[in-house]
């Protein structure tokens, strides 16, 4: 009698059809604090792939997605912390596209996805630092670590034949993580940063921090800020005091505000921003379009994240973050077939019936080192009072 | 000689224009506070917050007149909206005289009591400010933005280094020279300004002499909002309006009051170029400054900078401990702290 239990256990566990479940996905990004204008597009973005998703029936036997939200701040460690174990512990979260700063995302890893062991993939948290942190496999991002981005903002500025540089930085994770990688980067290929200074944000007056940038001096000023933040004021004092007259804005500095605050002086400056001219970008833009929202900054970022970790659990034939991040990088990376957004469902069924897929999304993803994208992005150069695109890198 | 006069413009354009700037913008506010001390006898802690409040009617004053096509150029506009704003300001302290700080003076309360309901009023207002406006950033300068840019002073003199000077800087040093005249004039030649300092002196011998008291405070919080309002607006017109940088901006104010000596308004005018000065000159790097004065081989290869520009606010703090613990009633002789 034992036996027979026995073996009809063994039975049924083997041919159990993957049952349908209600699948959660937690979106937790700073929809309060210095990033929050580009959050709404970023959780629609992620939203846009979780509903593709989910309507489409596909998904570990017709299971259901749905998302729910949760506010990192982008700055305060602690709230966020408290939003995502909320979440993980009594919504109970399958998984997690986010945070979206670098310090908040490394404190919701280190405090509740790690200890609950849920993965994480983060649209837009960039530090260098996250790539060599001890994840259990759990963490992956589809933001190309700042590391990558000083490589390309070195070979922009070897281009256009500058041989030294100041730079300024936002006083936190990204700034200090961009600046180094930067200042690395265009050290080891023969330039000079005269000085790395860092500044805080939201001050009135940046007069005293110009100072000490035009007396170290540089053919450009490197400012790694924020467009709505310190950044804006450090270009504004830098040009009314006459210290320098050209840019180089990272990522964070790239957005329409900032060449309508500051007006024709910032034509001729120029930065990077992450960006892929790779059919899924276009595509995802005519989707947003539809959706009713904008293809902003990390927008494509987030619906790779959200479409990652669902193609992840109907690969892994669960949606336990413990079995299923093991596939996230297979599915991301090639062989397969070619997914592109709007095919997710396509996708599920090529990965129901056993074959392989290389998903490349809406930011031509391709994960790399320890899950994180390798990194594609536009060259902007400002004209016209406009940010334009120069190139692919 | 060319090269001492490139030194000079450089050490004009980063320390000599902005460090005045600020010093008379801090001594505007140091005023209001001193004259407030002085008087009352309390520090009014809501000092930063009701130039806050002062600006913020005088923004939105100044978008109803952009909106309907006044304009002064190259001047800007907030200037014809100041009036405005300095009303509504006078209305305000006046009110919160009535309402808060008479009940305290009626019962002769220890001035402690006032700090404390000052702080009060502090916390209201900000809340109240940033209801009204938005706790974000508000531009609201606008006519010519230069007297003369740093590019145009380089032609002009054919020096390497140029200077800038805004026209906010301008207007604030002018601004500041003209109420401090006509508040000294108004302290010492007027009637009401001679019974001010009389009740400040003594005030039972101020009474006896048939000083009426509360016709002093009414003037001394008409004359704190005035100076507050100016202040706060030529503050917002050279930087930006933000409500969190008014509320921060009361450190260095009573580090200048405190320095100069509290209750002494020639001191306080003088605290607030030492303060505004000392941050700027100590977190300045002079290596550029020096390259120029000294023969190459000892031009300096570091920044020489004494202390990071994080800093800037400590540095006043340390000026006010050594001013305490040296002379405690402050540079002018003050009431003492």
């Amino acid at each position: 009698m034992k036996k027979l239990l026995m073996a009809a256990a063994t039975v049924a566990l083997m041919s159990t059809p993957v049952q349908a479940e209600d699948i959660k996905i937690g979106v937790i990004l700073g929809y309060t604090g210095p990033i929050e204008s580009l959050t709404p597009d970023m959780a629609a973005g992620a939203e846009l792939a979780i509903k593709e998703i989910s309507d489409s029936g596909a998904l570990l036997g017709g299971s259901k997605v749905s998302s729910i939200r949760a506010d990192t701040t982008c700055t305060d460690s602690a709230a966020a912390t408290t939003a995502t174990e909320r979440l993980v512990t009594s919504d109970k979260v399958n998984a997690i596209v986010g945070g979206d700063c670098s310090g908040v995302t490394t404190a919701m890893l280190q405090n509740v996805a790690l200890p609950n062991g849920v993965v994480m993939i983060s649209p837009s948290a960039t530090s260098p630092a996250l790539s060599s942190i001890e994840d259990k496999g759990l963490f992956f991002r589809t933001a190309p670590s700042d590391a990558r981005q000083g490589q390309v903002l070195t070979a922009i500025l070897k281009d256009r034949g500058i041989k030294q540089a100041a730079l300024t930085y936002t006083n936190n994770d990204y700034g200090k993580g961009l600046a180094e990688s930067i200042k690395a980067n265009f050290e080891k290929a023969g330039g000079k940063i005269t000085i790395s200074a860092a500044h805080e944000d939201g001050k009135a007056d940046y007069t005293a921090e110009v100072g000490a940038l035009a007396s170290a001096g540089g053919d450009v000023l490197i400012v790694a800020g924020y467009l709505d933040q310190g950044g804006k004021g450090i270009i504004q004092a830098s040009l009314d005091t006459g210290a320098f007259d050209t840019f180089v804005l990272p990522d964070g500095m790239i957005g329409d505000s900032l060449p309508i605050a500051i007006g024709s002086d910032l034509n001729g400056s120029f930065g990077t921003v992450p960006g892929t001219d790779s059919p899924g970008a276009a595509k995802f833009s005519d989707m947003a379009k539809s959706a009713g929202f904008k293809a902003g900054p990390f927008a494509s970022e987030s619906y790779d994240a959200a479409a990652l970790i669902l193609l992840s659990m109907q690969a892994a034939k669960s949606s336990d973050s413990n079995v299923f991040k093991s596939k996230v990088m297979s599915v991301a990376n090639a062989p397969g077939v070619k997914i592109y957004p709007g095919e997710l469902a396509k996708a599920l069924k090529i990965i129901a019936d056993g074959g392989d897929v290389d998903y490349v999304g809406a930011s031509a993803v391709e994960l790399i080192g320890p899950g994180e994208s390798a990194g594609n992005y536009r060259e902007i150069e400002v004209a016209d009072g406009k940010n334009t695109t120069a190139k692919f890198r | 000689m060319v090269d001492f006069l490139n030194a000079f413009a450089l050490l004009s354009n980063f320390v000599i224009v902005p460090a005045m700037t600020y010093g008379s913008q801090l001594a505007l506010g140091a005023l209001g506070v001193t004259l407030v001390y002085g008087i009352l006898r309390f520090s009014n802690f809501a000092h930063g917050d009701t130039m806050a409040f002062g600006t913020m009617v005088t923004i939105f004053a100044t978008w109803g007149l952009q909106s309907a096509g006044v304009s002064i150029h190259p001047l800007p506009t907030a200037l014809l909206a100041l009036p405005v704003g300095i009303a509504a300001t006078v209305a305000l302290c006046l009110v919160i005289d009535r309402s808060v700080y008479k009940f305290y003076r009626k019962s002769r309360s220890v001035p402690v009591v006032f700090l404390i309901a000052s702080v009060g009023v502090m916390f209201v207002l900000n809340g109240v400010v940033r209801f009204i406006i938005g706790p974000g950033d508000q531009r609201f300068a606008d006519g010519e933005r230069f007297i003369i840019k740093a590019k145009a002073f380089k032609k002009l003199t054919g020096l390497n280094e140029g200077i800038a000077f805004k026209t906010s800087q301008g207007l604030t040093i002018v601004t500041a020279i003209i109420v401090v005249a006509a508040l000294f004039w108004f302290l010492n030649r007027t009637r009401s300004g001679k019974s001010m300092r009389a009740y400040s002196d003594n005030e039972d011998l101020a009474r006896l002499s048939g000083i009426n008291p509360e016709r002093v405070v009414m003037i001394t919080w008409t004359l704190a909002a005035v100076l507050a309002t100016i202040a706060g607006v030529l503050y917002g017109l050279d930087k930006s309006f933000k409500p969190f940088t008014y509320f921060q901006l009361l450190l260095p104010i009573f580090a200048s009051a405190i320095v100069g000596g509290l209750g002494n308004p020639l001191g306080a005018i003088a605290g607030g170029f030492v303060i505004a000065f000392s941050e700027v000159v100590v977190a300045y790097a002079y290596k550029k400054f020096l390259t120029y004065l000294v023969p190459e081989q000892w031009a300096p290869d570091s920044l020489v900078q004494l202390l990071s520009t994080d800093y800037k606010f400590a540095v006043s703090f340390v000026i006010l401990v050594l001013v305490l613990l040296i002379r405690p009633t402050g540079i002018f002789k003050g009431k003492g702290a």
